[in-house]
């Protein structure tokens, strides 16, 4: 549902629109920017320099003493294990996605292109729910699962599924656009000057989605690692083992611990400050490139 | 639905893109969406009705409805505001307020759930200023005394969960204003400067007329994002039952009791209001379209 939003890069050109003979009068200009500015500073600004604040609260000691702790570690590891699967998958599938829809016509099209969108429209705690009715003890496959001695709820692939669930159209949303607009006639050229699928996919194709990809990957790579609903439910909360960073943060806070709930959160909130920025140079590499 | 297959393409690798598409969404959506649906399918209506309709379960969507409802239009005033200022104007910092918009998408919710708290609790940023009990040393007290029956708790009630709500939806109405107001043609205000329109006359009779399909597009899907979450409301709502739950919250109540069916037939209502609102959506951005080429 976000897909109009989530960044897009064929249909989000940067503008730097010069003032022209219909400009607003000064006051106005003055005024919504104000509103603006403090709007954004309230409601966005605020809470990110919260959590660096309640971090450091108590000194730089205590901030650093919350990563002493063995549950802390292991929360960052299953974050970083989790995103390096669910991630690739959706690469993976985008690209496939991509392909399929933006070079080739069939029937069915647009159908599918809503069903990539549909996780978006689904709430998390939904998207960790549906997992536990398909894996869980009383689901479809629960005593299938039990006979063979495997976990999947309230273990690391239910939080890997959830993830890759949630994540799932993030690339694919980038690319359909991008590859639309930039059409075939690039690969067709490829191919009749020789070249087979492979070559032309890796040598013609990749190279001009490179951008998007990167693009895709980024928010997709952000919400792998923050996803709080979804993991939540399938997690069963066991600590050192099945506990992701977010869901750190919440037992931490749970037990009172502030400095240490805000610390690991400062953690994904850096997480956060780097993919704006990797994004916002994303998109100003790619309107320099659109612009030669 | 039916996949036929291409027209002869040039390009290979039509079977086997397609084949890897169609399986790994199976996979990892289609089948276990249809799990909730199957799931559901296997109560009786009475079960289904008691589950969906209990007074506690009414409270929640009523919740979730109008706090979801406020978020979307409080979004949808300064979203238009913030966005004609980042297309508009140019301002020193414009770069990084333009990409501060995407917070709420890149910061994960539990972490904004714990931050907006902090801020809001009655020993926060905001709220020591806000809260009717919060102890203001630095005040002589009977000033203290004389603003104790005027203050809002924001924190713990549903005030806190409309805060969290427009934390979460703000960049959906900017990212899809933007766009759309970067490319309006501006010889369509010149030609109404020209015929004698005052600036107000143009942006209230020319401006806001186009904007309104992409405006609506973008208070509908901040609206759809709010109904369904989760990570930042549950630490500020305070989940206090038939007050401050929402309705992801009553699902998750519901699973820690192992009432499967209770929390599939909940989660099987918002998926039906999720999946309408998808639609709606659609329409809209068909009609936006249709809007912008006549």
């Amino acid at each position: 549902m976000a897909s109009a939003v989530i960044g897009n890069l064929a249909a989000h050109p940067v503008s730097n629109a010069a003032p022209r003979a219909t400009q607003d009068p000064a006051w106005m200009r003055w005024t919504l920017t104000a509103i603006a500015l403090l709007f954004l500073t309230f409601f966005l600004l605020l809470p990110l320099l919260a959590v660096f604040g309640e971090a450091f609260r108590r000194g730089i000691s205590a901030y650093f003493s919350a990563f002493a702790d063995h549950d802390a570690i292991a929360s960052i590891r299953l974050t970083l294990l989790t995103a390096l699967i669910s991630v690739p998958a959706n690469l993976v599938f985008g690209v496939a996605a991509a392909w399929t829809i933006a070079k080739f016509q069939f029937r069915g099209k647009s159908i599918l292109i809503t069903l990539i969108d549909l996780p978006f429209a689904v709430s998390p705690v939904i998207s960790g729910l549906i997992y536990v009715l398909v894996f869980g003890l009383q689901g479809w496959w629960g005593e299938w699962l039990m006979d063979h001695d495997l976990k999947v709820i309230f273990a690391v692939p239910g939080i890997i599924l959830a993830t890759t669930f949630v994540t799932f159209p993030f690339v694919a949303r980038e690319l359909i656009p991008l590859m639309q607009t930039q059409g075939s006639d690039e690969e067709f050229a490829a191919i009749s000057l020789g070249a087979n699928g492979w070559q032309t996919f890796w040598h013609v194709t990749i190279p001009n989605i490179k951008w998007g990809l990167i693009y895709g990957v980024i928010l997709c790579n952000a919400r792998a690692m923050g996803e709080f609903g979804a993991v939540s439910v399938v997690s069963g909360h066991i600590r050192g083992e099945t506990n992701t960073m977010p869901l750190h943060v919440e037992i931490l806070y749970n037990e009172y611990n502030f400095v240490g709930a805000f610390a690991v959160a400062s953690l994904l909130a850096v997480l956060a400050i780097i993919t704006l920025v990797l994004k916002a140079l994303v998109e100003w590499r790619h309107a320099q490139t659109r612009g030669t | 639905m039916s996949f036929v297959r291409a027209q002869r393409s040039v390009l290979p690798g039509f079977g086997l893109s397609l084949g890897f598409t169609l399986m790994y969404l199976s996979l990892i959506v289609l089948i276990p969406l249809s799990a909730a649906f199957i799931k559901t399918a296997g109560m009786s209506w009475a079960d289904f009705v008691a589950a969906v309709a209990s007074p506690r379960v009414v409270a929640s969507y009523r919740l979730s409805f109008f706090a979801s409802l406020a978020a979307g239009l409080v979004n949808s005033f300064f979203g238009l505001i913030v966005a004609w200022v980042l297309v508009r104007y140019s301002f020193p910092g414009k770069r990084v307020v333009d990409a501060l918009v995407d917070l709420p998408f890149a910061l994960p919710t539990a972490v904004a759930g714990i931050a907006l708290t902090a801020i809001y609790s009655k020993n926060g940023w905001v709220g020591q200023w806000l809260e009717p009990d919060s102890v203001r040393p630095w005040l002589p007290s009977d000033l203290r005394e004389y603003l104790k029956p005027h203050g809002i708790k924001i924190a713990f009630t549903e005030i806190g969960v409309f805060m969290a709500l427009t934390f979460i939806g703000l960049p959906f109405v900017v990212r899809t204003l933007q766009p759309v107001l970067s490319e309006l043609e501006p010889e369509i205000e010149e030609a109404a400067a020209t015929l004698g329109a005052s600036r107000w006359q143009t942006i209230t009779r020319v401006l806001l007329p186009e904007l309104l399909p992409p405006l609506i597009t973008g208070f509908a899907l901040s609206f759809a994002r709010a109904l369904g979450e989760y990570g930042s409301v549950v630490f500020i709502s305070g989940n206090m039952p038939m007050r401050t739950e929402i309705t992801p919250l009553l699902i998750i109540t519901k699973l820690e009791q192992y009432d499967y069916h209770g929390a599939t037939a909940i989660a099987v209502v918002m998926l039906v209001a999720s999946f309408s609102l998808l639609l709606l959506i659609n329409l809209l951005q068909k009609w936006s379209r249709r809007h912008y080429q006549v």
